[in-house]
């Protein structure tokens, strides 16, 4: 009986069923797994389960709970990859149900973890089979969303990975507010508050798996004519994964959303401790009182960041469907360098509004960039198997995961270790991601359509 | 039920946690500028 209501064939569509009910329920599924991006309000309260106000000795590092989540950004790589053809497969209800299971799942382990206080046991929840949830979830409604809208594809799959940007928004109080309730004296409340985020999660993402459908076969929107001819660089035929993967154009959109995703990272990682040691004067450190108001202060701007960072998903999306995926990019790549490579300059003039207008563009794009490659995915490869070729894409994010970091880290040491000043070494690692983006700018610029041999019928891409 | 009455419980339902996810963080970001 479950495996019915599960399966493709018993979630199509019937006449009277509005497609504007599917952006919802793909937003069940991301504004949950974009928890992920607020993991970090765990960090300290992990740190201090025994010392409870302080760290005690037996407490947890933070570098060895720093693996939790970069696990789980690598497995939501690995999983999108590897499960990308499954989910096509058996469609989104399925594929939403069990990421729904792993995500909270994984919360519900990692609860157990911090009970019992077995870092393993967290390790494998949250990251492992927290991760597997995040990649799942992360492409189930992308194809069914293409397929509901035709005419507007980037506002689509920009309303559901603008979910998973604004998840943090969410995520974060939450946690904050259930730490609250559940500590005492003597816990955090970190493991209470897990598990409840977990049974949380768990009842929200299933109303997403209840109600979302795909559309009946050559469902088309009422008054929606497909052009005749179809506009340059948008195909109206289908390539398998199989073969996107063995095609020059997949590696430069790999490029391009790598470049984009290592470049905001590099940004992002650094925004709080940048605002505060290039504007010393507006964020003091002179007393203790000072320090914690300027810490707070930059956690607000952290906070808008990742307002524009949702923001810029859907308008960036939204706008491709008018002026086109290549002419988007083109917009991020140039803009884009251009205010990396003012940051600099912005900081040493002491200007804070400009300095943090620069910054909240510049993470409209990195949101932009994220919601806008789907649409640029099914321009190319057409909407057979659109959902699993991007899951090989987000390979991508994981390795900008890891390098937009480990440049900007070790770039910044390396000139501080050498001399340079706090405030001056951001200029270096600002001009090279200025120039990252450049070269994203020629990977997008050779983007070209495919050649017809990629191409195979609707009936062949859909039965494999 | 009516197609616009279960638009406006899904939309409600996904709108009101972000809403007030953002609501929460832009009142922290004034602290920005205060």
């Amino acid at each position: 009986m479950e495996e019915d209501f599960l399966d493709r064939a018993h979630s199509v569509a019937n006449a009277r069923f509005s497609r504007w009910l599917v952006p919802p329920a793909a937003l069940c599924i991301h504004l949950a797994i974009g928890q992920a991006y607020a993991f970090s309000v765990f960090n300290k309260p992990l740190s201090q389960l025994i010392g409870v106000s302080a760290p005690a000795p037996g407490d947890w590092s933070i570098p060895a709970l720093g693996w939790i989540f970069s696990l789980a950004i690598v497995f939501l790589g690995l999983s999108a990859a590897l499960a990308g053809k499954w989910v096509e497969r058996v469609g989104p209800r399925k594929a939403m149900f069990t990421a729904a299971l792993c995500f909270s799942g994984g919360l519900l382990l990692s609860g157990a973890g911090v009970a019992l206080h077995w870092l393993w046991l967290v390790y494998l929840g949250y990251g492992v089979v927290g991760g597997i949830g995040l990649g799942i979830g992360y492409i189930s409604p992308v194809s069914t969303l293409i397929k509901w809208f035709p005419d507007r594809p980037g506002l689509a799959t920009g309303t559901a990975i603008m979910g998973f940007g604004g998840g943090a928004l969410i995520g974060a109080p939450l946690a904050v507010n259930l730490m609250k309730f559940y500590s005492t004296p003597s816990s955090t409340g970190v493991a209470p508050t897990l598990l409840t985020m977990g049974v949380i999660y768990l009842l929200f993402m299933m109303v997403g798996v209840f109600t979302v459908r795909i559309p009946p076969p050559g469902w088309m929107p009422a008054g929606f004519n497909a052009p005749a001819r179809p506009k340059k660089m948008v195909t109206d035929l289908h390539v398998l994964v199989d073969q996107a993967v063995r095609t020059p154009q997949f590696y430069l959109l790999w490029g391009v959303l790598f470049l984009n995703v290592t470049a905001g990272i590099g940004v992002l990682g650094q925004a709080s401790l940048m605002i505060q040691e290039m504007f010393p004067a507006r964020f003091p450190h002179a007393t203790p009182a000072a320090t914690a108001a300027s810490a707070a202060a930059a956690a607000g701007f952290v906070g808008l960041l990742s307002i524009f960072n949702m923001g810029g998903r859907i308008f960036w999306a939204s706008i491709s469907d008018y002026i086109g995926r290549k002419n988007t990019y083109a917009i991020f790549f140039v803009l884009g360098a251009s205010l990396y490579a003012c940051i600099p300059a912005l900081g040493h003039s002491g200007n804070l509004a400009l300095f943090i207008l620069a910054y909240l563009i510049i993470l409209t794009m990195y949101g932009g960039g994220f919601a806008t490659i789907p649409a640029y995915l099914r321009d190319i490869f057409g909407t057979a198997q659109v959902g699993a070729i991007h899951g090989r894409l987000l390979t991508a994010w994981a390795a900008a995961g890891v390098a937009g970091p480990v440049l900007i880290n070790y770039i910044r040491q390396y000139q501080i270790d050498h001399g340079v000043a706090k405030a001056d070494a951001y200029s270096v690692t600002m001009y090279l991601m200025a120039g990252l983006l450049v070269v994203g700018f020629f990977c997008n610029f050779f983007m070209k359509s495919l050649h017809e041999r990629h191409y195979v019928p609707l009936a062949e891409a859909a039965s494999t | 039920m009516p197609n616009g009455a279960r638009l406006a419980l899904s939309w409600g339902f996904v709108g009101i946690p972000l809403a007030w996810g953002i609501l929460v963080t832009l009142s922290n970001a004034l602290k920005l500028f205060r």
